[in-house]
């Protein structure tokens, strides 16, 4: 049963098959709402959908040996990584099966990132290796705050274990924690103003620049996949724990709705920052707000 | 398998990525491929987006009359996006090098040095010339590399059910 159970979530909900929809879903609310902002009707609904299908049938470039072989293995492992990222959020109440905790989830959450980096390294291309860098500088930037915050909100509630963070009652500093990750969320998913690492105009499209056809589709459903997991992880210490399964999931899925609706109205509305002015943002401004809420989570827990 | 073609057809039809390659043009229809993509007429609609790498690109947009520097980029970036593809010429000057014919510093027009599959002649072009250029060659990716006969009976068909 317990198999069945951790199953079940990986593959069904909130694990591959809703997974995957959502992901071209948020991916298309992205587009829509920047081209809504701009004044334009934007892409079909569909979008997303045509786009990885027809990038499936498109031909790659042949490479040969190691380089070639870790090209076609990156993809794969950011897919697998973000798609078990968003099987481990404890949407619904479980009744047994595998529960991974914070921990687990952090770091399936950080591989897709770390992917992307040696992705733009073995390419080999000038274009990528920039792109790689300014990724890296940014996750060093950006996860210090994302993980601070995540320990304040673990902290205060004296348990890395997702099923017990999820349904813990709310308290003042747990919403400052979240505030704290929810400002994390552009940088860990490209979103102006720190779309550094995929700047366009600059280094054309940064680590991703020598990605074609499947790989570069199961890039673009890993970036989905990833909306969807950091979406996710918000909206399960956001929401009400219930007494019935589906209204969880209901509340899930809206309040992933809503959070993808603010962070795509925040990159239309805002440009790019440069790589030190978002450096700045994060060791001077943010990370006194991520420090503060660890040291009251420390505080209480000493006097509790 | 042969839903799997369709499905396929369809979606190439329906997501066109551009590249855009300037081979010596004075900016006029680089300017107007950019309007294309504004508010005003929205290619977006149609699934256009513009990338920044040919590896990415369905669809290289040529602009310029073909200046001889050019000519090795214009082979190498047209090797560098993967098939199917298509290529569209983008103003009257990589169709006939226009004004600048007899040129000592021009190699032009584009036709010599790859295949082009549309024309979308002006100095410039109107944006939405463009837009129905790159419709076509969109539908022209749609069909290529499938059994001729069949394909276009496909996007026929897809063509009246959807009008994007």
């Amino acid at each position: 049963m317990s198999l069945l159970t951790a199953l079940a979530r990986l593959l069904i909900f909130p694990g591959i098959l809703f997974a995957v929809p959502a992901a071209w879903l948020f991916l298309w609310v992205e587009r829509k709402s920047v081209a809504m902002m701009q004044g334009r009707i934007g892409p079909p609904f569909m979008q997303p959908f045509f786009d990885f299908v027809k990038l499936l049938g498109k031909g790659t470039p042949t490479r040969m040996g190691i380089a070639g072989s870790l090209m076609r293995a990156w993809p794969l492992i950011a897919v697998s990584t973000a798609a078990g990222a968003v099987g481990l959020l404890p949407v619904l109440p479980s009744s047994g099966g595998f529960q991974g905790d914070l921990i687990l989830l952090l770091a399936l959450l950080e591989m897709p990132s770390i992917c992307i980096i040696a992705a733009g390294f073995t390419s080999r291309s000038i274009f990528g290796e920039i792109g790689s860098v300014r990724e890296a500088v940014l996750s060093v930037s950006y996860n210090v705050v994302f993980l601070l915050a995540i320990i304040s909100v673990a902290a205060s509630q004296h348990t890395f274990r997702l099923e017990a963070l999820a349904q813990a009652p709310s308290t003042p500093l747990r919403w400052v924690g979240i505030l704290a990750i929810l400002i994390c969320l552009p940088a860990k998913l490209h979103l102006n103003p720190f779309s550094l690492p995929n700047a366009e105009q600059e280094i054309y499209s940064g680590p991703m620049v020598e990605f074609a056809g499947p790989e570069l589709a199961m890039w673009e459903l890993a970036h989905g996949l990833e909306w969807v997991a950091a979406t996710g992880l918000v909206a399960t210490l956001i929401a009400p724990q219930m007494a019935f399964w589906g209204f969880s999931a209901l509340v899930f899925v809206a309040l992933s709705f809503g959070i993808v609706l603010l962070l795509s109205t925040l990159a239309a509305a805002t440009a790019r920052l440069a790589i030190d002015t978002t450096v700045r943002f994060y060791w001077q401004c943010t990370i006194i707000f991520a420090v503060l809420a660890v040291s009251s989570a420390i505080f209480m827990r000493l006097r509790s | 398998m042969k839903l799997w073609d369709r499905l396929m057809c369809y979606c190439r039809r329906r997501s066109p990525w551009l590249f855009h390659l300037n081979s010596g043009s004075c900016n006029g229809c680089d300017i107007e491929i950019v309007a294309a993509l504004a508010p005003r007429y929205d290619a977006e609609q149609l699934g256009v987006r513009i990338e920044g790498s040919p590896r990415h690109a369905d669809i290289l947009c040529v602009t310029g009359p073909v200046t001889k520097n050019a000519v090795c980029a214009i082979k190498t970036v047209y090797g560098q996006v993967c098939g199917p593809k298509a290529v569209v010429a983008i103003g009257s000057c990589p169709a006939t090098t226009n004004v600048f014919i007899d040129s000592r510093t021009l190699d032009g027009p584009l036709g010599k040095h790859i295949p082009v599959d549309v024309f979308v002649p002006g100095c410039p072009p109107r944006p939405d010339a463009i837009i129905e250029g790159v419709a076509k060659a969109a539908q022209i990716l749609a069909e290529r590399g499938r059994s001729a006969g069949e394909t276009v009976a496909i996007v026929e068909q897809a063509n009246s059910e959807v009008r994007p």
